[in-house]
C-alpha cells in the first residue's frame, strides 16, 4: 500500500514539475554574455568589417564589368560557353530588376559562409572518418544542427552577436556545415580498400595516404558537399535578413511585411537565378576528375 | 642460395585481442577454421605457416579461395599483421622481422625492398599512367627528374611508353595490370608480391601476361611470391609451389613433385584437373637403362614388347639401332629433319623434354619407344608407351 502511494507521488511530481531545460539554457547564455562578451563582440565586428570591405570592393566595380568578370570565371571553372552566357544573362536580369547591390551583398554572405563551412567541415569530416567512434557521437549533433528550427538558435546568436551580418554568417554556418562534414566523411569512408592498400604497400605515411590517396579519391564527394553547402547557405538568406544581414533577403522580408507581391517576386527570382548560377559554377566539371 | 623471405610459424587471426588468444590456443590443437569461428568468433587466417623463399625464385601460394594464401602473402609487407610468429624479409645484407619491426623500418621495407601487384590493379584513377607508375617513387621522396626517367624505363619495359599520359580507365584490363607491374618494378624492390595478379583478366590476356612475366623475370631475377588459385598457372610460372588448405600449408615442392606425389586428397583433387602433359617431363616418366632388358654385345631392349633395341658402346653412346629386326636411324624429337620416309626411326629426348613432345614423337614413329639422352648424348633410359600411360592415368 505504502509503495503504491510513493509511486503515485512520484508520478504526480513528474506531471507537475517541469524540467527547466529552458532556464538552464538561459543561464548558460547569460554566463556567456557576462563573461565572454568581449570575445563575441570582437568576433562580430571582425566578421562584419571583413565582409563589408569585401562587399565595398566588389561594388567599386561597374556592374557590367563585374558581370563580365563573373562570366569569365564561370568559363574558367567549367569550360562551357553556355554557362558563361547564361551567367551573364542571369546577372543582367538581376541588374535590370534593380537588385544589384543586394545581390552582391548576398553573394559575399554566401561565399563567406560556404568557405567557413568548408573550412570547418572538411577537417571535421576527415577526422570523423578516421575515428569511427567519434562519428557515432558527432552524428546526433549534426542532426541537431540541421533539424533544430533555425529561429530557436537565432535568439541566442542574436544575444551574443547583436544585429547585423555577423550573426547571419554564424547562423548560416551552423545550418550549412553539416553537409560538408557528412559528405567528406562519406567520401573518405568510401575510398576503395585496394587503393588504400596500394598506398600502404608502397610505404605511404599517414599524411601521404591522406593527401595522395584519400583526398583525391574523395574529391568528387567533397565537391558535391561544396555544392550542397552553397545551396544551404543561399536558403538561409531570408532568415539572415531577419536578424539584420543585408542582401536579397531584405526585400523579401520587406515584401512579406507589406504584402508586396511584385517586390517579393522580383527578389525571389533574383535568388533563384543566383542559386542556379552558383550551383552550376561550383559543380565538379564532368570528366575533369574520374 | 640466400633466403629472401622466410615465414616462421606464422599465425594470423582476425578478431579482437581476447578471442585471438583463445583462437591461437585452438589453432595449436589443430582445430579447423569453422571450429575456431564458432567457439571464439575469431577468423583463422593462417596457422603455423613455415616457408622459405630463396632469392630469384618464383614461389607460388596455391589454394582454393579462403585457404589463407593471400592472407599469408600480405603478411610479407604487413598489410596483414601476424598474430604470432616471424616474417623475415631480406633488407640489404640482413633480415628484418616485418612482424615486429617499427614503423620506420616497415616503411623502408615497403618503399625499397618489397613491392606489390594487386588483383584488381588498384591504380589511382585520377593519375595518369606515368603518375601511377611513379607513385611508389613519389612516396619514397625520389625527385621529379629522376622519377620521370625511371618511370620511362619501366613503361618501356612493359611496352606502354605510348600510353604514359592516358588515364587508367582508358586502358584495357591487361594494360592496366601492366601499369601495376611497372609501378611495382619502378621501386626496384628485389621482392615482388603478386596477389592473383592475372585472375581478373580474360584467358588469352592472362596467358600473354604470364609469358611476359616469365620473360621479365629471366632478365630481372626478382624474388616473386605469387598467389594463384589456378594450378595450371602455378605449374607454369612457379619454381616452387606451396599448397594451402583452410589456413594451413599442406605441401611444398617443385611443380612435378606436386603432380607426381600429391600429399593428400585435397592436393590430388587439385591436380585432377591439371593436364599432366604440360607439367611432366621425359625424366619423370622414363625407365632407367639399368632397369631395361640387356642382351649380348651391348644391345639393350627399349621396350617390354622387344620391338626396338640400341647397341651401346662403353662410353654410353649409341652405335646402332634396330627396329622390328631392321636397322633404324635415331633422331631428336625436338625437330623434324628430312629423313627417308620409309626408314624405321627411333626418337630420342632430353630429360627436360615435355611429355607432350615425347608423345608426339611416339605418334610419329608408330608407337616406337623414345630414348632418353643426357647432355653428352649418353643413353640414360627409355620411355615406352606403357610408361606414358602409367604417368597419365596414375591419378
Amino acid at each position: 500500500m505504502e509503495n503504491e502511494q510513493a509511486w503515485w507521488d512520484s508520478l504526480y511530481t513528474l506531471a507537475t514539475t517541469k524540467i527547466p531545460i529552458g532556464n538552464w539554457g538561459r543561464t548558460f547564455f547569460d554566463f556567456l554574455t557576462t563573461n565572454f562578451a568581449w570575445f563575441f563582440d570582437s568576433l562580430a565586428s571582425t566578421i562584419a568589417s571583413a565582409l563589408d570591405a569585401f562587399t565595398d570592393g566588389l561594388l567599386w566595380f561597374p556592374p557590367l564589368a563585374l558581370i563580365a568578370l563573373i562570366a569569365v570565371l564561370a568559363y574558367a571553372l567549367q569550360r562551357s560557353w553556355k554557362l558563361a552566357l547564361g551567367t551573364a544573362l542571369g546577372l543582367l536580369f538581376i541588374l535590370n530588376q534593380g537588385l544589384w547591390e543586394e545581390t552582391v551583398e548576398t553573394v559575399v554572405l554566401v561565399v563567406a559562409a560556404a568557405v567557413a563551412s568548408m573550412a570547418l567541415g572538411v577537417p571535421i569530416g576527415i577526422w570523423a572518418a578516421h575515428h569511427e567512434r567519434a562519428y557515432t557521437w558527432l552524428q546526433p549533433v549534426l542532426d541537431l544542427m540541421q533539424t533544430l528550427p533555425t529561429f530557436v538558435y537565432l535568439i541566442p546568436v542574436l544575444i551574443l552577436f547583436g544585429l547585423g551580418v555577423a550573426p547571419g554568417v554564424i547562423v548560416t554556418v551552423i545550418f550549412a556545415s553539416p553537409a560538408p562534414i557528412r559528405l567528406t566523411y562519406l567520401g573518405i569512408k568510401s575510398v576503395p580498400q585496394p587503393m588504400l592498400e596500394a598506398g600502404e604497400a608502397f610505404g605511404a605515411t599517414k599524411r601521404q595516404l591522406l593527401w595522395k590517396v584519400e583526398l583525391p579519391a574523395a574529391l568528387p564527394t567533397i565537391m558535391a558537399g561544396l555544392t550542397q553547402c552553397i545551396m544551404l547557405c543561399l536558403s538561409m538568406v531570408v532568415i539572415a535578413a531577419l536578424i539584420g544581414a543585408n542582401g536579397l533577403g531584405k526585400p523579401v522580408v520587406r515584401a512579406l511585411n507589406s504584402v508586396n507581391i511584385p517586390l517579393g517576386l522580383e527578389a525571389g527570382f533574383a535568388i533563384v537565378v543566383l542559386a542556379i548560377i552558383l550551383d552550376r559554377m561550383s559543380r565538379i566539371r564532368s570528366g575533369a576528375v574520374r | 642460395m640466400t633466403t629472401a623471405v622466410e615465414f616462421q610459424k606464422v599465425d594470423i587471426i582476425f578478431g579482437e585481442a581476447p578471442q585471438r588468444e583463445q583462437a591461437l590456443a585452438m589453432a595449436d590443437q589443430g582445430a579447423s577454421r569453422e571450429e575456431i569461428l564458432s567457439a571464439t568468433g575469431a577468423v583463422l587466417g593462417c596457422a603455423g605457416a613455415d616457408l622459405q623463399v630463396d632469392e630469384g625464385e618464383i614461389a607460388v601460394l596455391m589454394g582454393l579461395s579462403g585457404s589463407g594464401k593471400s592472407t599469408l602473402l600480405r603478411a610479407v609487407n604487413r598489410l596483414n599483421i601476424p598474430s604470432r610468429g616471424n616474417v623475415l624479409v631480406r633488407d640489404g645484407d640482413g633480415m628484418v622481422d616485418v612482424a615486429t619491426c617499427d614503423a620506420r623500418a616497415l616503411r623502408r621495407i615497403r618503399q625499397k625492398s618489397v613491392a606489390m601487384v594487386f588483383q584488381q590493379f588498384a591504380l589511382l584513377p585520377w593519375r595518369t599512367v606515368e603518375e601511377n607508375v611513379g607513385f611508389g617513387l613519389e612516396l619514397a621522396g625520389v625527385g621529379a627528374a629522376e622519377r620521370k626517367a625511371r618511370v620511362r624505363d619501366q613503361l618501356a619495359l612493359v611496352g606502354l611508353d605510348q600510353w604514359a599520359d592516358k588515364y587508367a580507365h582508358e586502358l584495357s584490363g591487361g594494360m592496366q595490370q601492366r601499369v601495376g607491374l611497372a609501378r611495382a618494378f619502378a621501386t626496384q624492390a628485389p621482392i615482388l608480391l603478386m596477389d592473383e595478379p592475372f585472375s581478373a583478366l580474360d584467358p588469352l590476356i592472362r596467358t600473354k601476361l604470364q609469358d611476359e612475366l616469365l620473360e621479365l623475370q629471366a632478365r630481372l631475377k626478382k624474388t616473386i611470391i605469387f598467389v594463384s588459385h589456378d594450378l595450371e598457372e602455378a605449374l607454369k610460372i612457379g619454381n616452387k609451389i606451396t599448397i594451402m588448405e583452410g589456413g594451413r600449408i599442406v605441401q611444398t615442392g617443385a611443380p612435378e613433385e606436386i603432380v607426381l606425389n600429391p600429399a593428400s586428397d585435397y592436393v590430388r583433387d587439385f591436380i585432377a584437373n591439371v593436364n599432366p602433359l604440360s607439367v611432366l617431363t621425359a625424366w619423370n616418366v622414363m625407365r632407367d637403362h639399368r632397369d631395361l632388358e640387356h642382351g649380348e654385345d651391348g644391345w639393350v631392349w627399349l621396350d617390354r614388347r622387344r620391338t626396338t633395341r640400341f647397341k651401346i658402346d662403353t662410353d654410353g653412346l649409341v652405335v646402332a639401332a634396330e627396329r622390328d629386326g631392321r636397322p633404324a636411324i635415331w633422331t631428336s624429337c625436338d625437330y623434324e629433319e628430312n629423313l627417308p620416309r620409309d626408314a624405321p626411326r627411333v626418337y630420342w629426348a632430353k630429360p627436360g623434354t615435355s611429355l607432350k613432345t615425347v608423345m608426339l614423337a611416339m605418334h610419329r614413329s608408330q608407337t616406337a619407344p623414345v630414348a632418353l639422352f643426357d647432355e653428352q648424348s649418353r643413353f640414360v633410359g627409355a620411355i615406352g608407351i606403357r610408361d606414358v600411360l602409367k604417368a597419365v592415368v596414375r591419378r
